[in-house]
């Protein structure tokens, strides 16, 4: 089984920490793999209580002495508890934080509507200066990690409670802040767009369309801010209808970003999979992505739809 | 250690005479601004940047110097004018605040402005951003330490106290807060919009140290300053102070938290700060 994102970013981090120069926050949370990094490397990590606003402004605070910041708490907390601190002690100030943000969407699973981030990419994409990415399997979040270190600036990563299969190769792996991986191309009937637990999902979905005869692309778009509007437009024009996916509400995030970019420049017909505007709730993950319209089935008859009206 | 004798009493007086001047000046040209809260805190901010802090405005982001956060950041026209007098950008700038264009912004901007450590103006944030700053000179060894400036009505934001629990618990020597208490916050009496007494035991409760002076009296301010360098902190300090210090029809008048004077109003206030007995 692979490790899911949030442990794979926090090894990765440690193992990074032992050449880059970094201070780590946190708020009584160790969720993604940091555990042993306050021993590892004694002064350098601050526990700052259940506190998700102080230790954003402290966060803050700290770079603004010369420091990089990294800070670790649930997507919930960093998007909303802590927002306005986000917002105006870090993005506004463009300090050098990295928000590590674990939790994200339906896949949360049992803990519930309360602890399920649905809405933080909506939210954070509207802030000046902050770059924003999601991993969509364990190498790709080892290559945020490693991005991440040189990175200078307000960067949200956000990651994922349960482990997500494989799908990037871990022996020469390309990984670019702003540019979407093309994950398969097999022909130009629809273009896919996805984004983190989902990007698996459109790689199955995308077999099974060409099984049918409908031969799609698929890009994972891991980042998020700036988005990759060279490759949404491409795609767009060339396949002349686009499908997008991604376990998040579909107001302002991936598919609202998409749908604000063709409006204005490569109009063409889309869909897009997400969470339509409701909260979500405790359950297996597969079986919340099936009562929200979000499973393989409704992935392969959105498809469909589109090819056939285009 | 920041000793003092009189004639720093007396220059530092002359100057926080100055500075009252220049923030009903500027406020009367911006025709909008927080004049009460101001003039409240003149006697700590000429303090900390003209005798208490290290500091060089020759080399504004030096690594190692002491760091002011303005977190109650509306009170920012005391903190623009003594950074103009420290030499940090020309005080004809001062004229220009919250203008379009200007790099004297409506609260705060550590980007914008040369000599600002932290953006600020959201209540509460500063005083976070500032056990941060604390929290870094830690790790990094050096030996700086890090001012922040409430005010009292700020003190209702429960991140102050998320913050001064966690800057006890790290035990922070290099953390020196003040509490700009001057009684009022917009809507009438502190502690009666909601009450923050008894505060210096709530402080001490907190894990601080905490002590009350007459926070416009150069002579306490100073020897406040003097005391919290020797104490094994965090320390805050009370310091009881009169909204609109100086202007006398301005002074405990709650109106004037965020209004500006008018041509007439503004000959009156300059008039009460040069004859007034600072």
């Amino acid at each position: 089984m692979p490790l899911a994102t949030r442990f794979a970013l926090g090894k990765e981090l440690i193992a990074l920490a032992k050449d880059h120069e970094f201070l780590l926050f946190n708020v009584d949370t160790k969720a993604v793999g940091l555990e042993e990094f306050g021993t590892l490397f004694p002064g350098r990590e601050y526990n700052l209580g259940i506190a998700e606003q102080c230790m954003m402004a402290a966060a803050a605070g700290a770079a603004s002495c010369g420091n990089k910041v990294y800070v670790v708490s649930y997507s919930v907390f960093a998007s909303m508890r802590a927002c306005e601190q986000v917002r105006s002690f870090i993005c506004y100030p463009n300090l050098d934080v990295t928000i590590i943000s674990s939790h994200a969407g339906l896949q949360v699973g049992s803990d519930g509507a309360t602890h399920m981030a649905t809405e933080d990419v909506s939210i954070m994409r509207s802030f000046p200066n902050l770059t924003i990415v999601q991993p969509s399997d364990e190498t790709c979040a080892r290559a945020i990690a490693r991005a991440s270190v040189d990175f200078h600036g307000p960067l949200y990563i956000k990651v994922h409670k349960a482990p997500v299969p494989d799908i990037n190769p871990s022996e020469g792996y390309v990984f670019k802040l702003g540019k979407a991986n093309a994950m398969c191309s097999y022909g130009d009937d629809i273009a896919i767009f996805a984004t983190g637990v989902m990007v698996g999902k459109g790689l199955e979905a995308a077999k099974r369309l060409r099984e049918k005869g409908i031969n799609p692309c698929l890009y994972d778009f891991h980042t998020l801010k700036p988005l990759d509007e060279a490759t949404i437009l491409e795609a767009a024009a060339r396949c002349r209808c686009v499908l997008t996916l991604e376990d998040h509400t579909i107001l302002g995030g991936l598919g609202g970003a998409v749908a604000e970019i063709l409006g204005e420049k490569c109009p063409v017909r889309m869909k897009r999979i997400g969470i339509r505007d409701v909260f979500g709730e405790s359950g297996e993950p597969e079986d919340l992505y099936k009562k929200y319209a979000m499973s393989m089935d409704d992935i392969l008859l959105a498809a469909e739809q589109l090819v056939g009206i285009k | 250690m920041v000793s003092y004798n009189e004639s720093d009493v007396a220059r530092l007086k002359e100057i926080a005479r100055s500075i009252r001047e220049d923030i009903v000046d500027m406020i009367y040209h911006a025709a909008m601004g927080h004049p009460g809260g101001a003039l409240s805190s003149v006697e700590i901010i000429t303090a900390l940047y003209f005798h208490v802090m290290k500091i060089d405005p020759d080399n504004p982001h030096w690594q190692d110097r002491d760091r002011f956060v303005l977190s109650k950041g509306h009170a920012c026209p005391a903190l623009y004018a003594a950074l103009a007098e420290r030499g940090y950008f020309p005080k004809d700038d001062l004229k220009s605040l919250r203008k379009t264009g200007s790099h004297l912004q409506g609260h705060p901007d550590m980007n914008k402005t040369l000599g600002v450590d932290m953006t600020t103006g959201s209540l509460g944030n500063g005083f976070a951003s500032a056990l941060g700053m604390a929290l870094a000179g830690k790790a990094a060894k050096k030996n700086y330490t890090v001012y922040a400036l409430l005010g009292d009505g700020e003190l209702q934001e429960g991140i102050v106290w998320e913050t001064a629990m966690s800057a006890a618990n790290h035990r922070l020597n290099n953390f020196v807060g003040i509490v700009d208490y001057n009684g009022l916050q917009i809507t009438g009496w502190v502690n009666s919009v909601n009450r923050i007494e008894p505060l210096a035991k709530k402080w001490e409760s907190f894990g601080w140290l905490a002590f009350e002076i007459d926070g416009n009296d150069m002579t306490q301010v100073l020897s406040s300053f003097q005391r919290a360098k020797k104490m094994a902190g965090p320390v805050m300090i009370i310091a009881h102070t009169t909204k609109g210090k100086g202007v006398s029809f301005m002074e405990n008048v709650a109106e004037w938290h965020g209004k500006a004077p008018n041509k007439e109003q503004l000959e009156q206030a300059l008039s009460d700060i040069r004859g007034g007995d600072q």
